[in-house]
C-alpha cells in the first residue's frame, strides 16, 4: 500500500537528524533553489543532493517509481513550457542566438536552451532532497518534533494518526469501490463526467459511513487511554535535538541567504552568460 | 460497604438522551479485588452500557441520566470522571483493529504512558515489560497491518496493563478473532489475572466460547435489568438462559436432549471437571443410539467449478495455491480458516476482483474468466461484511432497485423484481422507509436483498453474523437457510463454528492459501488434525462422546444437529 511517508530505516547521519529539523532543512532548501535562477548555485545544490543521497544509504532502487514519477514530470513540464512560450529564454535572457530554424514560432535558441537546463536543474537539486526527506522521517518522530518545536500535541498527533489510519481508508475504498461495481456501479473512464461523479458518491457516501464508526471507535479508544488528559505529552519515539540539527538548519539558512545574495548583487532573479 | 469490593454499582440506572427508555434499571452489583466476572446478555441488553458506565466512556462521550450510585475503588466514579476511571480501569475494546492508535506495536503500548507525560527511558522499559507480559516481545516495530487479530488484542491488552489497573474489562473480546485464536485469548485473561491479581471482567454473549476457562461468577442482563448473578454452575442449571436468548454450551444442550438432569454438583461449567455417572452415560448412549443418524444429502449437477487456482499478489505473498473446488447447485456451505488463509482472496478471484495468474473458473459449464466484475455479479453475488459499507440510497426501495437499474433495465420490470425480492426477504412492509430507520440485521437483509434482485445463482456473504447476538443470528441464518431453500447456492465465509456445525452440510478449509479438507462440517470439527492446522476449535460434542465412550464422535455431533433442528423448528 502507498503511503506518503515510505520511511527506510537505515542507520545515516541524514537519519539521526530529526524530523522537524530535516523539514526545516527542507523547505529552506526548496526556497533557495525556487527563488532563483542562478545555473552556477543550482549546479551546486545539485551536487550536493546527490552526496547527501549517498550519505543517506538510500539506494536508487528504493526510490525508482517516486523518482520514474518525477521524470515524467519533469519531461512533461519542459514540453509544455517549450509548446507555450518557444521564446522564453529569449524574453529573459533578451539575446536571440537561433541555433535551429524550426517550423513557425517554433525556433531552438541557446537562450531557451539555457532556460530549460536551469529547470531541469531546479528539479535535480530539489527532487533528491524531498526524497530524502520522504524516505528518512519516521512519521511518528516527525509528530514528536513538530510537537517539540512548538505545534500543538493535538495536531501534531493528527499528523501521525492520519498516517495510521490513511492506508485502512485506502484498502477499505477499494474494497467498497469493488462490491459496487459489481452493482454495476460504473467506474470505468468510458462513462460521462456527470455519470462518474455519480458512481463515486456511491462509494463515498458508503466510505463516509463506515468511517465514522471508525473515528467513534478510534476517539473512544484515545480517550480512554487518557489522551487530552495533560496540557503536554512525551514521545516514545522522541529524540533531542542534536548538533547535527543546528549544523544542518545553520547550512540551509546559509544557503537561503546565499541565493537571496546573488539575486540582489546580480540585480536579477537570472544567472545570464548571454552579456 | 464491603472493604475489597472494587466496583460497586447501588440501585444504578442509565437513561441515553436520545432514547425514549432507558437503558439500565435498578443495578445492584458489587465486583471484588481480583474477581474474575463473566457479563453476558443478548445485543441492546445493556451490557456494553454497564461497561462504559465503568470506564467512564459514560458521561463523557454518551450524554444521559444517571440515577442511583457507582463507586469504584472507593470513590464516586463521577467525581473520578474519564482519565481518573482510567488509571483504575483498563478497557480492551472489541474492534482491536481500529483501538489500535500507534504506527508501531510499541508506540501504540506506549500510549497512554506518553499522556502521562512518562520519560522516554522509563517508557521504553515499562513497553518492554508489558509486552513479554503479554507476548509481543518480538513484533514490537512491527506496524498494525504486519501482526494478526490475536496479536493486535493482546498490543490492545499491553496497551492498558502499562497503567498498572487494578480491573480489566473486555469489550466483546472474541468477537473479531478465529476459534483458536479466541480460545488463546481466554487462556491469556486467566493467566493475566492470576499472574497481577487483577478484577477481570469479560463482557461476552459467547458463553461456551469464555467458559473455556473458569470464571467466578456470571452476571445475566437481560432489557436493561441484572436477571442472574452467580455461579456458572447454577446458570447452567437453570433456565435463565433460553428466556434471555443466551446460547448455552451445545454439550449441555445435548445432555438435555439426553434427558439427563443436570446439577450444579455435576460442574456442568467447566467441561474438564465435568462429572457423569453411569446411568446418565447411559441415557446419552440411549439417545445416540435410539434414533437414525442423519445421512447426507444426494449430490446435485454442478454450478462452480473452480481448477488449479494460483494468485499471488503484486508484492509477491502466494496467496492461492493450487485451489480444485466443486460448489453444487442449492448447496450450502462454509468457507472456513485463518485470517489470510485465503478466504477473501478466493471470493474475490470468483466474483473477478482479482484476475488469478493461473486456473479455470466455469459456471454451469461458463468460463468465467471472459466476464466484467459486473457481469460475474448476474451470476454470482457478494455481500460484504459491514453493511454500511454497502448501503448508498436514503431508500430502502431505492438501494435494492439499484444493480438492476444501472443495468438498464426498464423502470416498470425494475419495480416488479424489486417488490418480489422485498418480499422474498420480508421487507416488503418496510419499502418505503429510510435505509437510516433499520437494525443492524435489516439493513444486513437490504444488503442481501439488494444482491437477490439480481437473480444470481449463487450468493458469497462475507462473515453474515460477525458481532451478532444469539437472536440476530438465528434471524438472519434462518433467513439464508429460507433462500437456500427456495434453491439459491450460498457460499459462507465464516469463523463460527456454530455456524458452520448448524447450517451448512459442508465445509471448506483454507490454510496457507490451499484448501486442506473439503468434507462435511462435522468430519472437520471432529478431525483433531485439521482443526490444530486451521486455527478452529473442535466441538464440545466431541469431549462428550468421547466421555460417554461414543466411538463415533462425528455422527454424534450430526444427530444433534438433526435434533437441534427439529426442536428450533417448533
Amino acid at each position: 500500500m502507498t503511503n506518503l511517508f515510505n520511511y527506510i530505516d537505515r542507520p545515516s547521519p541524514i537519519h539521526r537528524l530529526t524530523g522537524a529539523s530535516k523539514l526545516f532543512c527542507l523547505i529552506l532548501w526548496s526556497l533557495a533553489a525556487m527563488s532563483g535562477f542562478h545555473t552556477p548555485l543550482l549546479i551546486a545544490l545539485t551536487l550536493a543532493s546527490v552526496m547527501l543521497f549517498k550519505l543517506s544509504k538510500i539506494r536508487v532502487k528504493d526510490i525508482s517509481f517516486m523518482l520514474g514519477a518525477t521524470m515524467i514530470f519533469l519531461v512533461l513540464n519542459n514540453l509544455l513550457i517549450y509548446l507555450f512560450s518557444p521564446e522564453h529564454g529569449v524574453e529573459i535572457y533578451g539575446s536571440r542566438t537561433v541555433l535551429l530554424e524550426g517550423f513557425g514560432r517554433y525556433t531552438l535558441t541557446a537562450e531557451q536552451l539555457f532556460y530549460h537546463l536551469n529547470v531541469v536543474l531546479k528539479y535535480t537539486c530539489t527532487i533528491p532532497i524531498v526524497l530524502l526527506f520522504v524516505c528518512t522521517t519516521d512519521p511518528s518522530e516527525f509528530a514528536a518534533s513538530l510537537n517539540r518545536v512548538g505545534v500543538s500535541y493535538r495536531i501534531s498527533y493528527a499528523v501521525a494518526l492520519a498516517l495510521r489510519y490513511i492506508p485502512d481508508i485506502q484498502r477499505e475504498y477499494h474494497d467498497i469501490a469493488l462490491a459496487q461495481q459489481a452493482r454495476g456501479v460504473e467506474m470505468s473512464k468510458k462513462a460521462r463526467l456527470t455519470d462518474r461523479l455519480r458512481s463515486v458518491s456511491k462509494i463515498l457516501i458508503p466510505l463516509i459511513l463506515s468511517s465514522m464508526e471508525r473515528i467513534d471507535t478510534i476517539s473512544n479508544a484515545m480517550e480512554l487511554r487518557g489522551f487530552g488528559k495533560n496540557p503536554k505529552r512525551s514521545w516514545y519515539s522522541g529524540r533531542p535535538f542534536t548538533r547535527g540539527d543546528m549544523a544542518a538548519m545553520a547550512v540551509c539558512v546559509a544557503l537561503m541567504v546565499l541565493s537571496l545574495l546573488l539575486t540582489v548583487l546580480n540585480g536579477s532573479r537570472f544567472f545570464n552568460p548571454f552579456i | 460497604m464491603e472493604k475489597d469490593v472494587i466496583i460497586s454499582f447501588e440501585d444504578f440506572g442509565f437513561h441515553y438522551t436520545a432514547q425514549a427508555e432507558p437503558t439500565l434499571y435498578n443495578i445492584n452489583l458489587n465486583i471484588r479485588k481480583g474477581e474474575k466476572v463473566l457479563i453476558a446478555g443478548p445485543s441492546g441488553c445493556g451490557k456494553s452500557t454497564l461497561a462504559h458506565c465503568i470506564n467512564g466512556l459514560i458521561p463523557a462521550s454518551y450524554e444521559g441520566k444517571i440515577t442511583g450510585k457507582l463507586t469504584v475503588a472507593g470513590q464516586d466514579a463521577q467525581k473520578l470522571g474519564l482519565f481518573g476511571l482510567s488509571k483504575i480501569v483498563g478497557t480492551v475494546l472489541q474492534d482491536s483493529d481500529n483501538q489500535f492508535i500507534g504506527l508501531t506495536v510499541a508506540e501504540d503500548i506506549a500510549f497512554s504512558l506518553e499522556n502521562d507525560c512518562v520519560e522516554r527511558q522509563d517508557m521504553h522499559r515499562q513497553v518492554e515489560q508489558a509486552a513479554a507480559l503479554v507476548g509481543v516481545e518480538q513484533v514490537l516495530r512491527h506496524a498494525p497491518h504486519e501482526i494478526s487479530g490475536g496479536q493486535k488484542q493482546r498490543v490492545g491488552l499491553a496497551g492498558v496493563m502499562v497503567n498498572q489497573v487494578d480491573v480489566l474489562l473486555f469489550d466483546e473480546p472474541l468477537a473479531n478473532l478465529d476459534p483458536a485464536t479466541g480460545k488463546q485469548t481466554i487462556e491469556l485473561i486467566d493467566r493475566i489475572q492470576q499472574r497481577t491479581g487483577c478484577a477481570v471482567i469479560i463482557i461476552e454473549h459467547r458463553l461456551e466460547d469464555v467458559l473455556y476457562r473458569k470464571v467466578d461468577r456470571v452476571v445475566v442482563m437481560n432489557e436493561g435489568r441484572i436477571r442472574f448473578d452467580g455461579t456458572a454452575d447454577h446458570l447452567l442449571c437453570s433456565s435463565v438462559l433460553q428466556e434471555s436468548g443466551i446460547r448455552e454450551p451445545l454439550y449441555v444442550t445435548a445432555l438435555k436432549y439426553a434427558k439427563v438432569q443436570l446439577t450444579p454438583e455435576m460442574h456442568p461449567a467447566f467441561l474438564p471437571e465435568l462429572t457423569l455417572s453411569k446411568e446418565q452415560k447411559a441415557k446419552v448412549c440411549r439417545w445416540f443410539y435410539g434414533q437414525p443418524i442423519p445421512q447426507p444429502a444426494p449430490q446435485a449437477p454442478t454450478l462452480l467449478e473452480v481448477r488449479d487456482l494460483d494468485f499471488t499478489y503484486e508484492k509477491g505473498t502466494h496467496a492461492l495455491r493450487g485451489i480444485n473446488v466443486t460448489i453444487r447447485k442449492g448447496e450450502m456451505l462454509s468457507i472456513v480458516g485463518t485470517n489470510g488463509a485465503g478466504k477473501s482472496t478466493f471470493s474475490k478471484a470468483v466474483c473477478g476482483f482479482v484476475t488469478p495468474q493461473k486456473g479455470t473458473l466455469t459456471l454451469s459449464g461458463q468460463d468465467l474468466s471472459a466476464l466484467s466484475i459486473k457481469e460475474r455479479a448476474d451470476r454470482i453475488g457478494y455481500v460484504m461484511q459491514n453493511p454500511n459499507q454497502m448501503i448508498c440510497e436514503t431508500h430502502i426501495f431505492d438501494e435494492v432497485a439499484l444493480g438492476l437499474r444501472n443495468r438498464g433495465i426498464p423502470e416498470a420490470q425494475v419495480k416488479v423484481r424489486v417488490e418480489a425480492t422485498l418480499k422474498i426477504c420480508g421487507l416488503y412492509p418496510f419499502r418505503k422507509w429510510p435505509v437510516s430507520a433499520l437494525s443492524y440485521g435489516q439493513k444486513k437483509r437490504v444488503t442481501i436483498a439488494s444482491i437477490l434482485a439480481l437473480a444470481p445463482d449463487m450468493i458469497l456473504l462475507d462473515e453474515p453474523t460477525a458481532g451478532q447476538d444469539f437472536a440476530h443470528y438465528t434471524e438472519i441464518m434462518e433467513f439464508l437457510r429460507e433462500l437456500n431453500k427456495q434453491g439459491i447456492t450460498v457460499a459462507l465465509i465464516t469463523h463460527d463454528m456454530h455456524l458452520m456445525l448448524e447450517y451448512t452440510p459442508r465445509a471448506v478449509v483454507f490454510h496457507n492459501g490451499q484448501i486442506v479438507a473439503d468434507k462435511s462440517a462435522a468430519e472437520v470439527l471432529n478431525d483433531p488434525e485439521i482443526v490444530e492446522q486451521a486455527n478452529l476449535k473442535e466441538t464440545s460434542l466431541y469431549h462428550l462422546a468421547m466421555e460417554c465412550g461414543i466411538d463415533d464422535p462425528e455422527a454424534f455431533t450430526r444427530r444433534f444437529i438433526a435434533e437441534d433442528q427439529e426442536v428450533r423448528a417448533r
